[in-house]
């Protein structure tokens, strides 16, 4: 039985198979948040090129996307991410904490570490056959909400915040009024996928609930991708300014020595270019001029920010979606 | 008229063959049919584009390569652990063989998780391999080793009912006959015990091969670098592009259907072997 030799050939093979053909001058791993494939794989490009332009070297970017939660506890664990670019500063924060970088993350760039902002909107069925306009009516009985799980998706926790500042900032309203608020919400809700991008193929693909809680971005690229024959945009009278943001992971890059590089893939981020590249995905751009260009892009509602209402993500996270928290107290699973 | 005492009446013949075929048809070949129709949908040319695509083909390589480590580890180990229960009587052989089940009896996310708790930057060993810049989870070893362990029990099942049906007489006289071990082995074990192994071998790469759960957990989900096909599939349907998910999804059916088709004729050629045996032993 010749059974030795044919397992040694099938390793060599797969061995021959696997080795790179390509090897950079440079490798970082950008670890991120579901909504944001479309728009690194085209911002990897731009700044492939504009470093290859600017030192001669080259760099290849390397991508990994899950539920902003569940990305954090991977780098935690060991995954190593020279930068991360995740949904919330909370997600943020929690890997710093671990020891990969210093608290004062959030001061290293502009903007709150924010180089691109979003919001949350909805997503309705064409026509709108519900008659969705505001967050008042998702509450209604017999409309079927769809979100992530704010546990494990930075988008489902903007949600739950804006649903929350929302109801905080009607006339009369107050900390009881909205928590009845979001609890009502939470009753329409048939299913919790565990990030946005499960959420919105539940919505679009499935054809579950009348309207999906999604980020700005997310809901553009729904329309594009399938059709706006199919789904439509509701902008509500108001919502919360989302800061996805973005750190260097110190421990990381010094051990790799990239931190030239994985700094630059930050600023460039800032540059008329990675603005230009932002906005084209519906994320909101900082720079000025970019903003101005594509105003017509956005929804003009007001946004109010999470330092405003909630004092911050620290405190939020510990009040809402903390073990026993809020979220926990209120949200029971549909029968 | 005996006969018809010993059968069921044909009306509950015929209900009970079409409710196997309705069944079948529905959770088997409908999805499996749709599989190769959905990654068609675009043509052959769009199909072609989505399999010669560099992630696809680096996914592809990264689950041949896993199964290419893990198929032979768990070959030598079933051979070795079959081999010590069928052959031997010990202390603790019982648990021996419940332990070979554990990883049939836990969910796959969770034999991941405990990769990420033994060897994870926080992990029990974490602090030694990064002192030593070893990189287990979230590279390819962890996805090796995930792999290995849901798969394990496939070999050494399969063998050790075999080996134990076979008995320990042909070795004891080849023993007699003064035959060494690895002569015993190579001449005797191995040949009886044969067609099993390949069987078991069979199953442990269709499990290899598709293993998504234990493999999502460790991967860390780096695209070209520790992706395997199973994950590339949920990429690309995350990312819109349904056809080019099914296509990679028809890879892995097609592996899969190789794999059925070998399992067939193992099953075909242990059949005419064991009649061939009988007919022997008559005469």
């Amino acid at each position: 039985m010749n059974s030795n030799r044919k397992a040694f050939l099938a390793v060599a093979l797969a061995v021959g198979l696997a080795r790179s053909a390509y090897a950079a001058d440079a490798t970082l791993l950008n670890v991120s948040y579901d909504p944001t494939r479309e728009l690194y794989s085209e911002y990897n490009a731009a700044f492939a090129r504009y470093w290859q332009g600017k030192t001669g070297k080259t760099v290849e970017i390397q991508q990994s996307h899950g539920g902003s939660g569940k990305q954090a506890r991977a780098v935690i664990d060991g995954l190593e991410a020279d930068v991360l670019t995740l949904a919330l500063a909370y997600d943020v924060d929690e890997v710093g904490k671990s020891g990969l970088f210093a608290a004062d993350w959030q001061k290293k760039l502009p903007n709150n570490s924010a180089p691109y902002t979003s919001t949350i909107v909805f997503l309705v069925r064409k026509g709108n056959p519900k008659g969705i306009k505001d967050w008042n009516d998702l509450v209604k009985p017999g409309t079927s909400v769809v979100t992530p799980n704010p546990k494990t998706s930075g988008g489902a926790r903007w949600n739950y915040l804006a649903a929350w500042g929302y109801a905080l900032r009607q006339p009369g309203g107050n900390e009881q009024k909205a928590r009845a608020f979001v609890t009502a919400l939470f009753k329409n809700v048939p299913v919790l996928d565990s990030g946005a991008r499960g959420s919105t193929n539940t919505f679009v693909q499935r054809g579950i609930g009348d309207v999906l809680l999604a980020w700005e971005n997310e809901a553009y690229l729904s329309v594009n991708e399938l059709g706006p024959d199919k789904v439509e945009i509701v902008t509500p009278s108001v919502s919360i300014l989302a800061e996805p943001p973005v750190a260097v992971v110190d421990k990381v890059v010094d051990k790799k020595g990239t931190r030239a590089v994985a700094q630059a893939y930050l600023e460039y981020l800032y540059s008329p270019e990675g603005q230009e590249i932002a906005a084209r995905h519906y994320y909101r751009p900082r720079l000025a001029a970019v903003a101005q260009k594509y105003a017509g892009r956005f929804g003009k509602a007001p946004l109010f920010t999470i330092d405003e209402v909630f004092g911050g993500w620290a405190k939020a996270q510990k009040a809402h979606f903390d073990d026993g928290g809020v979220f926990d107290q209120i949200y029971q699973p549909s029968k | 008229m005996k006969r018809r005492v010993l059968t069921e009446p044909k009306p509950v013949r015929v209900a009970l063959i079409l409710v196997s075929l309705a069944f079948l048809a529905v959770s088997l070949v409908l999805p499996l049919a749709l599989v190769f129709v959905e990654a068609f949908s675009k043509g052959a040319a769009a199909y072609a584009a989505a399999i010669r695509e560099p992630m696809a083909l680096s996914a592809l390589r990264l689950t041949l390569l896993t199964a290419a480590i893990a198929v032979p580890a768990n070959l030598v180990f079933g051979l070795a652990a079959s081999w010590a229960i069928a052959k031997f009587d010990f202390w603790g052989k019982n648990a021996l063989i419940t332990l070979i089940d554990l990883p049939f009896a836990v969910s796959p996310v969770i034999s991941g998780m405990i990769f990420i708790l033994l060897f994870g930057r926080l992990g029990t060993f974490g602090p030694f391999l990064q002192g030593h810049d070893i990189k287990i989870v979230f590279a390819i070893p962890g996805i090796v080793l995930a792999t290995v362990f849901v798969t394990f029990p496939f070999v050494a099942r399969e063998l050790i009912p075999v080996m134990q049906a076979s008995g320990s007489e042909e070795e004891e006289a080849a023993r007699v006959l003064g035959a060494s071990g690895w002569q015993l082995f190579w001449r005797v074990t191995l040949p009886n015990v044969k067609w099993g192994l390949l069987y078991g071998v069979i199953l442990c790469n269709a499990r290899a091969m598709g293993e998504f759960g234990a493999v999502s957990v460790v991967s860390g989900h780096i695209r070209g670098k520790t992706n395997t096909l199973p994950l590339h599939v949920e990429i690309l349907y995350n990312e819109y592009q349904f056809q080019a998910a099914f296509a990679a999804a028809s890879l892995l059916a097609f592996l899969a259907l190789v794999t059925l088709l070998a399992k067939s004729f193992i099953e075909w050629q242990t059949g005419r072997r064991a009649s061939a045996g009988s007919v022997e032993n008559e005469a």
